[in-house]
């Protein structure tokens, strides 16, 4: 295996709890992130998968650092980024991009699309000015936009071509990593397909390394090569995608595959599926021992006082549960 | 007799852009106890189409332009507001898709809970309150008599949605409206709130519409299965057949676009495209612009609602030919 292109070692996110109007008093933190240990390889499509609140989207960011590490490491090819300055991360910024799930959000409404796409180009000073333009109509057009349409502001375009945009500007500094949060989540079904063919085939040409954030197992599934399982901070299941979805071995992960509608009638309504009772706990009181214990249906007393590492089960396959050999 | 019977609703919206024609034409009947499934993309008319039903399309903008239906005997769009008012909440309830916004915030709520049953029958406020608790219970709440004094606020998004269906079933409804339920939520949550209302309805014996722009919820529902498409119903039929043998190419291609039913590794199957702009839809069929098969003949002719089999029916021009 070549060394990673992106190796997170043991990264906490942890946002302070205030108390108080008039003396403000730390009570506790939410542990958003709390010991994320992956590697990105280069050329890798990586899915993150994991319920609303598991931490997903705060750990993108951190990656980023648009939001401050509480500890741990992220080394973007050889370069730590949690001890970097801010024009260093400026510059790595360059190699890392981000496509975020609201297209209707993330495109400022006052900016055409023209000027939103050389924004990047200029920021970062990659290339003379009146190259800009030229670089624009290229991001368009490698992302299926008619290079005519750079006049038209963000609202004249539905929502899968804003993604579109979203697409281009995050490739406009020819990125080595990116990021894309719930890229299609927003989108209707006969539009997510076009956006995740679209990943895809970027993905290739460009040599790109990718991290794919989804709660929908179904989606992750087509694109990605490993899958990466998260659970209220914590990854607590990874491996190659196929083994994952096909032969869960986490009893979170199952219930999650479980949860998938099968689109078959008969199939549908035959199978046996695992409804987890209950909701996440809090991430800011999170059980002791493993945090999915309350809602496992395999769980003994053991798993109430150990926090399981995150172990390997086979050559591939990383998974953090107590009971791993015995169900 | 069956329950609903909805002949030709015509719903529009008459914006600045022009006359957008959100249900153009739509005619189904459910029977007690069914479940229908009403499946589209955004801007199919699916939602429209119920709040149409209900009497909550705001007018202006929106106008009912035609069209019957007829619930029990009553018909819907016609009869004088406190007869309808008598129906919803009673024997017709809703669930919206967000359950985020569909709570009042300042309201505990037990209080939000009981209210159609004070509305709508002769019920003492601590009978209401005894009854709402024992609906908490039924859709599987913890501690219901503690929840019952809190607000939505302290709810997660799961129970605000289990809320939401205790209320809309606290009067034992005959008809359910259920409009994107699950679409906000987690998967988990959602396999969580499909069984709820698979259980309740058998309890219940109610009739359900279940609105969604994912086929794969309707496979373990519904009984029959709606296809919209520009406002129209492009295919109708029970939920097997239209798995098996969809016979309208949108069906097919809505089908194929799943990524669960798809080879792992080549490319994902895609719909050409966008929906058409519904102040200008195009003329004969409105799906020909994306449509692999489409002629000129379909360029022309708009195709209607045609039976093809018992109870299988399709509006394609070439399909109802034998051509594809």
């Amino acid at each position: 295996m070549s060394d990673p292109i992106l190796q997170l070692t043991n990264v906490q996110t942890h946002f302070p709890v205030h108390s108080g109007f008039i003396r403000r008093r730390r009570v506790g933190a939410v542990k958003a992130v709390d010991g994320v240990t992956l590697a990105l390889r280069r050329g890798e499509v990586l899915g993150l998968v994991g319920e609303s609140g598991c931490g997903k989207s705060t750990l993108a960011r951190t990656i980023l650092q648009l939001v401050p590490t509480t500890g741990g490491t992220v080394v973007l090819e050889g370069k730590n980024l949690t001890t970097a300055t801010g024009t260093e991360i400026l510059r790595a910024r360059r190699d890392l991009q981000m496509v975020f799930q609201d297209p209707f959000a993330s495109l400022n409404p006052r900016l055409t699309v023209g000027a939103a796409l050389a924004e990047p180009l200029l920021v970062h000073r990659v290339c003379p000015r009146a190259e800009v333009p030229g670089r624009v109509a290229e991001l368009m057009a490698l992302v299926g936009l008619a290079p005519a349409t750079m006049r038209k502001y963000p609202h004249e375009f539905s929502g899968g071509q804003r993604q579109r945009i979203a697409i281009a500007r995050a490739l406009a500094l020819r990125p080595k990593v990116i990021i894309a949060d719930e890229p299609v989540s927003a989108l209707d079904v006969s539009i997510q397909a076009q956006i995740l063919n679209l990943l895809a085939s970027l993905v290739r040409e460009m040599n790109l390394s990718l991290i794919f954030i989804a709660h929908d197992l179904s989606v992750v599934k087509h694109l990605s090569d490993r899958i990466a399982v998260m659970y209220l901070g914590k990854i607590v299941e990874l491996g190659p995608a196929a083994d994952v979805i096909e032969r869960p071995l986490h009893p979170y992960t199952r219930a999650l595959v479980s949860a998938i509608p099968v689109p078959d009638p008969d199939a549908e309504r035959a199978r046996q599926r695992i409804v987890l009772p209950g909701d996440p706990p809090s991430p800011i009181n999170p059980p002791p021992g493993c945090a999915f214990h309350p809602r496992c249906p395999y769980a003994q007393e053991k798993c109430k006082t150990a926090v399981p590492p995150l172990t390997a089960a086979d050559a591939t396959r990383e998974v953090a549960c107590v009971r791993l050999g015995e169900i | 007799m069956p329950l609903l019977a909805v002949t030709d609703l015509r719903t529009s919206f008459h914006t600045r852009h022009g006359v957008v024609r959100a249900v153009d034409g739509v005619s189904f009947s459910l029977e007690r106890g069914e479940t229908l499934g009403l499946v589209g993309e955004s801007g199919s008319g699916k939602s429209v189409t119920c709040l149409s039903l209900m009497g909550l399309i705001p007018q202006p903008p929106g106008r009912l332009e035609g069209g019957t239906a007829l619930f029990d005997g009553t018909d819907l769009l016609h009869c004088p507001p406190k007869e309808l008012r008598a129906i919803r909440g009673r024997r017709i309830s809703m669930i919206f898709q967000d359950p985020m916004t569909s709570l009042n915030p300042y309201l505990r709520i037990g209080d939000q809970l009981i209210e159609p049953l004070l509305i709508h029958e002769k019920i003492s406020r601590k009978d209401a309150l005894a009854r709402g608790q024992t609906m908490l219970e039924a859709v599987g709440i913890a501690e219901p008599a503690r929840r019952m004094r809190q607000h939505p606020h302290e709810f997660s998004g799961g129970m605000r949605q289990r809320v939401m269906i205790a209320m809309a079933l606290i009067t034992r409804p005959e008809l359910l409206i259920a409009d994107e339920p699950t679409t906000a939520l987690d998967v988990t949550v959602q396999a969580q709130i499909l069984e709820l209302i698979k259980r309740l309805q058998r309890e219940l014996h109610m009739a359900v519409i279940f609105i969604t722009h994912d086929l794969a919820v309707v496979a373990g529902l519904c009984d029959r299965v709606q296809v919209m498409y520009a406002g129209r119903i492009v295919e109708t039929t029970d939920t097997r057949t239209l798995f098996r043998t969809p016979l309208h190419p949108y069906t097919r291609a809505l089908q194929r676009s799943i990524p669960a039913l798809q080879p792992k590794g080549g490319g994902l199957f895609t719909i050409p495209g966008l929906p058409p702009d519904l102040t200008h839809p195009p003329p004969g069929c409105a799906f020909a612009p994306r449509c692999g098969f489409a002629t000129d003949r379909c360029r022309a002719e708009t195709p209607v609602l045609r039976e093809v089999a018992p109870g299988h029916a399709h509006a394609c021009l070439r399909a109802q030919a034998g051509e594809i």
